[in-house]
């Protein structure tokens, strides 16, 4: 028999495991890995080249793009940076409504991550149950912004229109029968805030029916307990941040730490872990779930009792109302020079972090004073985490190369940017 | 958060001195400039020592300082033309001299205190060499590893010490820095797939660069410092 040499072996770019286009190239000694190099890349777009040329607004349509799983929340990095260069404070209105979408946001991600992860290492069921889910969360992004995932709602000093009164509805065709058109319908006959609401009421429970099916699951913890170990001083050492961080037991985040928008004054718990492998940073992101879930419902009940209005009132940056402008000559020219040129920022620079579903995203603008920025840099946490899988993967098998891929939440989007 | 920006000031100032050059900022955010030698020495201190602590290197970021603060469309005074859409613009001169601007290239980098809470950013220019160079954080901060690799790639700027310093995000074999300003939004090479030779070709690109939005700096009043308080250093 042939002695068992080591040998190279190439994953992906095409691979379902691989969540996009991810080149691994694995040394291996037998089935167990020597040295991972990931080959990114394959989806760069120049994003940050791309802001340079065009006014700011016009770049929050491509954040959507970046991690294609969080939308709002990239967003949301940007135009606070923008914001903190402007000087603008938002109206308190608009801040619960980006932290509420913040938090769907962030069960949204978490939601694709478990079916994906699920599913890359046995647990095909969760993907339907995860994406069941989903789909009531894109119905509150289409509800709010007109897309299902694309949103490009948060705007520079608040965002782009209040909550709407009514649900968007399932209309009656030969693709579903009028019984599942009704009773789809009948949790939309309310508003999108009775929605939200209805849905932070059953949350829970999903949340359990997940958890029955993997948090003491034999093969779930054979395939994640003590795999791809991160001690906390590593995972600060290699930029580790959000869930991946804190599945290491370092407490950190940003909402408590260093909190924006409304985030001080709601009640929330920040989950961290002991052993720092697989399964706590799985347990981490499900108990972010239930606390994104109490957030939600504590900005439901503000927005439900308070009023006001959702955007800066300062027509050199905000758009001023399409009434007004039929009537108004001031805001006319507002509103030719807005959607022209934009708005000039003042010159600085300005480095502005949200806790992201994923870790810390960070959105740095240097600005010389014209109205596009002069240099966009986008800090994705994904970027850190995959640039850490050879050392998490060291000594593996190969087919925790899939779980580790899993656990690091990687998103391409925002990975090659 | 200002007031414990301004004790981390004090501390900084206390510590190295006139080594590091507050950079004034208009958002309360604590900005140095350290000359590039310096680097390593400064950014070992603020890991280790105790009363900074900033254990996390957040991002290190390339800046190309090439046509900052010029614009393609002076609105300071009446201009009898407007701008065209259409119109391409007027080439960037390539800086083909063996020598950069010495304040041309800056690298950016972001630290992060878990253990007392503080931001910080350094700037450091890469001086006059060409290829740009400054030495590598990798063995203080690890994960500025791949961060690295980006800059390298996408701005030249080669780091001093990097264990495996390869382009990272664009193609095999691209040529050029696609974040210098003087490199085309477009690009310089496009590719398509050519029926003759059987395989993918590269040609030069042929769609023209054209500007929607004119880049514009207005005076603005209300920034102006006499209205606003600055943060200076």
């Amino acid at each position: 028999m042939a002695e068992i040499q080591s040998y190279t072996m190439n994953f992906g770019p095409q691979h379902p495991a691989a969540h996009g286009v991810l080149r691994l190239v694995l040394e291996m000694e037998g089935e167990v890995i020597q040295k991972a190099d990931p080959h990114v890349g394959l989806l760069h777009r120049g994003t940050e080249k791309l802001a340079e040329s065009k006014p700011y607004n016009q770049s929050i349509g491509y954040m959507d793009r970046l991690d294609y799983v969080s939308m709002m929340c990239n967003e949301h990095g940007y135009v606070m940076a923008i914001e903190k260069l402007l000087g603008v404070t938002v109206p308190i209105r608009a801040q619960y409504i980006r932290v509420m979408f913040d938090e769907i946001t962030r069960i949204l991600n978490h939601l694709l991550w478990l079916g994906g992860h699920g599913l890359d290492i046995g647990a095909m069921t969760m993907f339907l149950y995860c994406f069941r889910e989903r789909e009531d969360l894109m119905d509150c992004y289409e509800a709010v912004s007109g897309t299902r995932m694309h949103a490009t709602y948060y705007r520079p000093g608040g965002v782009y229109r209040d909550l709407p009164d009514t649900m968007p509805k399932y209309q009656y065709s030969k693709f579903r029968s009028n019984k599942d058109v009704d009773r789809l319908n009948s949790i939309r006959e309310g508003s999108l805030l009775d929605f939200i609401e209805a849905f932070t009421d059953k949350f829970p429970g999903c949340v359990d029916e997940y958890e029955t099916l993997l948090t003491d699951n034999r093969i779930w913890k054979q395939r994640t307990v003590n795999i791809a170990v991160v001690s906390p001083e590593r995972a600060l050492q290699l930029g580790f941040t959000g869930p991946m961080l804190r599945g290491s037991g370092v407490e950190w985040d940003l909402r408590k730490k260093q909190p924006y928008e409304v985030y001080d004054q709601l009640d929330f718990d920040i989950p961290v872990g002991s052993n720092g492998d697989c399964y706590d940073r799985y347990l981490v992101r499900i108990e972010e779930m239930r606390q994104s879930n109490r957030i939600v419902r504590q900005c439901v009940e503000w927005l439900r009792e308070n009023s006001g209005p959702v955007m800066f009132d300062d027509y050199k940056v905000a758009a001023p109302s399409r009434v007004d402008m039929k009537g108004d000559m001031e805001s006319l020219i507002h509103h030719f020079k807005l959607f022209t040129e934009g708005y000039c920022v003042p010159e600085g620079e300005a480095y502005a972090a949200i806790e992201h579903p994923k870790g810390e995203f960070g959105v740095y603008i240097v600005s010389d004073g014209a109205n596009k920025p002069y240099r966009l840099k986008i800090r994705a946490p994904g970027f850190a985490h995959i640039s850490a899988m050879s050392e998490m993967v060291e000594g593996h098998m190969l087919a925790d190369v899939v779980a580790v891929i899993g656990t690091q939440d990687i998103v391409f989007g925002e990975v090659d940017r | 958060m200002s007031d414990r920006n301004e004790t981390l000031a004090a501390q900084i100032d206390e510590r190295f001195g006139e080594r590091m050059t507050r950079v004034p900022s208009i958002c309360g955010e604590l900005g140095y400039e350290v000359d590039k030698d310096d680097l390593i020495e400064i950014a070992t201190t603020l890991r280790n020592d105790g009363d900074f602590g900033f254990e996390m290197l957040v991002d290190v970021c390339g800046v190309d300082y090439l046509s900052y603060g010029s614009d393609e469309w002076t609105t300071s005074s009446a201009t009898g033309t407007g701008f065209s859409r259409g119109v391409e613009r007027e080439p960037v001169i390539l800086d083909e001299a063996d020598e950069f601007d010495p304040r041309r290239f800056a690298v950016v980098y972001h630290l992060l205190s878990v253990q007392h809470n503080f931001r910080l950013r350094l700037r450091t220019f890469t001086g006059t060499s060409n290829p740009p160079i400054v030495k590598s954080v990798v063995d203080i901060w690890n994960g500025a590893n791949w961060f690295e690799r980006e800059v390298f790639d996408l701005f030249g700027i080669l780091f001093d010490g990097h264990p495996d310093l390869r382009r990272i995000l664009t193609d095999y074999g691209f040529i050029g820095h696609p974040f210098r300003k003087d490199f085309p939004l477009t690009g310089n090479v496009e590719v398509s797939y050519d029926a003759d030779k059987g395989r993918v070709a590269y040609k030069p690109v042929s769609i023209e660069p054209r500007t929607l939005v004119p880049r514009v700096i207005r005076d603005d009043n209300r920034y102006s410092a006499d209205l606003k308080d600055v943060t200076d250093g």
